[in-house]
C-alpha cells in the first residue's frame, strides 16, 4: 500500500505508461459569493468576463493571464490566481464593495490540486467518479463527488485533467488514484 | 442509483451528488407561540408519507450547493418534475397527466 505523505510537496506522485499524477504548485484560491446583478461590475473589476453558467470558466489576459475563474453555483465562484495578483484583486473588489456587497475569502490553504494526465487519464477518473467524464466539455469544470469526497474536476484537454479537493480528503483520494494508476498500467 | 436533474445546473446527474432533505412546502409558522401543542407537533413531525407522487426537497450537495424541489413517485422512483426553491408548487393533476 502506498502511503500518501501529508506534506503534499509539489511534484510527480506517480508515473506510468498510461497516466501520471502530479501535485501542482500552490496557487491562491479565492472563494467569491455575490448576487448575479453584481457580475458585470465584478467582471470590470477583475478584468475577466465572469461566467454565469455553472461549470463554465474564464481566464484573464496579459498581466491577468494566470487568473482563472470558475462558476460553481448560481451565486458562487472560485478564483485561482498567482499570489502576486492577490493585492490587486482585493483592492479592485474593495472598490466596488459598497455598491455590490460580496464575500471574497482566501481559501488557498484548504485545498490541494493535482494534475492527472496521459492517454488513460479519463479512464482513471471513472474509478471514483459516478458520472461520465466526457459529459464535462474540455475547457469546463464541475464541483462533484469523487469516492465520497467533494472535489472540483477541471477538464483541460483530451488527456489532461485537474482535480482539487480539501486537504484532509487528499490522502484518501490520492491513495485511490495511485492504486488506479497501477491497475491501469498492469493491463 | 437514481438520476436527478438539478434545476440550477440543468444537468441530469447521479444521486451520489445529492442529499435528500424531506418533504417540501412545509412552511415554518410565522408565529410559533400562537400554536397549540398539537399544531406544533404536526408541524415538526407529521408528514404526508404518500404512496405515489411526493413533493420533496433535495440539495445538490456535491455540486452547486442549492436546495430545490422535486416530485417523485415513491412507488416507481420516477421523477415527475424538479423546480427551483421558491417557485410555486406545480399542479399535480397536470403532472400526472403529462407523465402518462
Ligand atoms: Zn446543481
Amino acid at each position: 500500500m502506498t502511503v500518501i505523505p501529508f506534506d503534499f510537496r509539489p511534484g510527480t506522485l506517480v508515473e506510468s505508461a498510461g497516466v501520471s499524477i502530479r501535485i501542482l504548485m500552490p496557487k491562491t484560491r479565492l472563494s467569491l459569493r455575490a448576487r448575479t446583478a453584481a457580475v458585470p461590475a465584478i467582471s470590470r473589476a477583475l478584468g475577466v468576463a465572469v461566467p454565469e453558467k455553472i461549470g463554465q470558466r474564464a481566464s484573464g489576459e496579459g498581466a491577468n493571464a494566470e487568473t482563472e475563474i470558475l462558476c460553481l453555483g448560481p451565486d458562487e465562484w472560485v478564483l485561482l490566481t498567482d499570489v502576486e495578483q492577490v493585492g490587486t484583486i482585493t483592492a479592485a473588489m474593495d472598490a466596488i464593495y459598497k455598491e455590490h456587497p460580496h464575500s471574497l475569502v482566501d481559501v488557498s490553504d484548504r485545498e490541494i490540486t493535482v494534475e492527472i494526465f496521459g492517454d488513460k487519464a479519463t479512464d482513471l477518473l471513472t474509478l471514483g467518479w459516478p458520472r461520465n467524464p466526457l459529459s464535462v466539455p474540455i475547457g469546463e469544470a464541475r464541483r462533484t463527488v469523487f469516492d465520497g469526497a467533494s472535489v472540483v474536476i477541471w477538464h483541460d484537454s483530451e488527456t489532461s485533467w485537474r482535480l482539487n479537493g480539501w486537504r484532509s480528503f487528499m490522502p484518501h483520494l490520492l491513495g485511490l488514484l495511485v492504486t488506479g494508476c497501477r491497475e491501469l498500467s498492469a493491463e | 442509483m437514481l438520476l436527478i436533474t438539478c434545476p440550477y445546473c440543468q444537468e441530469t446527474l447521479p444521486e451520489a451528488e445529492f442529499t435528500y432533505a424531506g418533504e417540501a412546502h412545509i412552511a415554518r409558522p410565522a408565529d410559533p407561540s400562537s400554536y397549540s401543542d398539537e399544531a406544533w407537533r404536526d408541524f415538526l413531525f407529521v408528514r404526508s408519507n404518500v404512496k405515489g407522487a411526493h413533493f420533496e426537497r433535495w440539495r445538490h450537495f456535491h455540486g452547486c450547493g442549492r436546495f430545490f424541489n422535486a416530485v417523485r413517485d415513491t412507488v416507481t422512483d420516477r421523477f415527475l418534475t424538479v423546480y427551483k426553491a421558491g417557485e410555486p408548487k406545480p399542479d399535480l393533476a397536470k403532472l400526472l397527466e403529462d407523465a402518462e
